[in-house]
C-alpha cells in the first residue's frame, strides 16, 4: 500500500515537473493566436507553430513570423500565410468607351460627353434627379475617369 | 491614401451591407470601388453616400463601379425608364434600328444577359431585340 502510494505521488511530481517547464501545445497556441492580427490562424503542434491565412503585404508576413518565433516554447515556425492579391483596375479601350458613351448618354440630351485616354469629359446641364442615373450608367462601362462639369439645375 | 480617407463611410457601408467580391484601388488619384450588390437598394444607397460625401459628383476622383447580383433563375424584367417607352433593337448598340417598343412598368422575358449592358429580351407581343440593360429590372 504504501509502495502505491509513493510511485502514485511520484508519477504525479514527474508529470507536474514536466508540464511545469514545458508550456503545451494548446497554451502556445493561445498565446500566439492572441498576438497575431486578425486574419491569422495559428496551429501547434509539438512545439512546431504553423500559421495560415492572409495578410495584406510582406512586411505583415515577417511580423507574423516574427511574433510566433518570440513565445517561449516554440521549437520552429512554419509560415503558411499568403499577401492578398487585388483585382486590377480595368480601363476600357477608347474605341468600347466611346461607343458606350454614347448609348448611356443617349436619353440625356442636354449632356455633351466627350472621350479621351479613358477619361469621360461632361459638359452641358441636367437635372438633380438625372444626374444620378447619369453617373451610375456611366461608371458601369469602366472608365479612367468621370469629369463632371456639369451644371446641375 | 487621402482617397481612401476621403470615402471611408462609403467603403465602410459597402463592407457592411455585404458588398461581395468588393475591391477598393488607388491609382492616378482616383479611387476605383468595384463590387455587386445584393440587391438595388443597397447600390442606391452607396450612391446616396457618395452624393453626400461628393456632392453632385463633381470631384472626378471615385469611379463606383457596383452592380446588383442577378439569380440566374431570374427570367423577367420590368422597364424602369422615367416615363417613356424603352427602345428594343436589333442588335447591342443605339446605333442599331429600333425594332420595337417597351412600355413603361411593362415586365417583358429576358432571353439572354451574356452582354453586360444590353440584354436580349422578348415582350408579350413576340418582339425580340436589344434593350439597355440600366433600365431594365430584374423580377425575382
Amino acid at each position: 500500500m504504501k509502495t502505491t502510494k509513493f510511485l502514485l505521488s511520484a508519477v504525479l511530481a514527474v508529470t507536474l515537473f514536466f508540464a511545469g517547464c514545458k508550456p503545451k501545445d494548446a497554451d502556445i497556441q493561445s498565446a500566439v493566436q492572441a498576438k497575431e492580427a486578425a486574419g491569422i490562424t495559428v496551429a501547434v503542434a509539438k512545439g512546431d507553430v504553423t500559421l495560415t491565412g492572409e495578410v495584406a503585404d510582406e512586411a505583415e508576413k515577417a511580423k507574423a513570423e516574427e511574433i510566433a518565433k518570440a513565445e517561449e516554447g516554440v521549437k520552429s515556425v512554419i509560415n503558411n500565410l499568403t499577401i492578398k492579391t487585388v483585382a486590377p483596375v480595368v480601363i476600357a479601350e477608347d474605341t468600347v468607351l466611346i461607343k458606350n458613351v454614347a448609348d448611356a448618354t443617349k436619353d440625356f440630351p442636354t449632356v455633351k460627353a466627350e472621350v479621351k485616354d479613358g477619361v469621360v469629359l461632361l459638359t452641358g446641364e441636367i437635372k438633380k434627379a438625372s444626374l444620378i442615373t447619369l453617373m451610375q450608367h456611366l461608371s458601369a462601362l469602366k472608365p479612367k475617369k468621370i469629369d463632371n462639369k456639369l451644371t446641375v439645375k | 491614401m487621402a482617397l481612401q480617407e476621403k470615402y471611408k463611410a462609403l467603403t465602410d457601408a459597402a463592407t457592411a451591407a455585404g458588398i461581395s467580391d468588393l475591391a477598393v484601388r488607388e491609382q492616378d488619384g482616383i479611387l476605383y470601388v468595384d463590387g455587386t450588390a445584393p440587391d438595388g437598394a443597397t447600390k442606391d444607397n452607396l450612391w446616396e453616400i457618395y452624393n453626400q460625401i461628393d456632392p453632385n459628383f463633381a470631384s472626378g476622383d471615385l469611379v463606383l463601379n457596383v452592380n446588383v447580383a442577378i439569380d440566374v433563375a431570374v427570367t423577367h424584367a420590368k422597364v424602369i425608364t422615367q416615363s417613356s417607352n424603352l427602345n428594343i433593337r436589333k442588335g447591342p448598340g443605339t446605333d442599331q434600328p429600333i425594332v420595337g417598343k417597351a412600355a413603361h412598368d411593362e415586365i417583358i422575358t429576358l432571353v439572354n444577359r451574356s452582354n453586360d449592358l444590353w440584354w436580349l429580351v422578348r415582350t408579350k407581343d413576340g418582339e425580340e431585340g436589344y434593350c439597355y440593360a440600366q433600365y431594365l429590372e430584374p423580377q425575382a
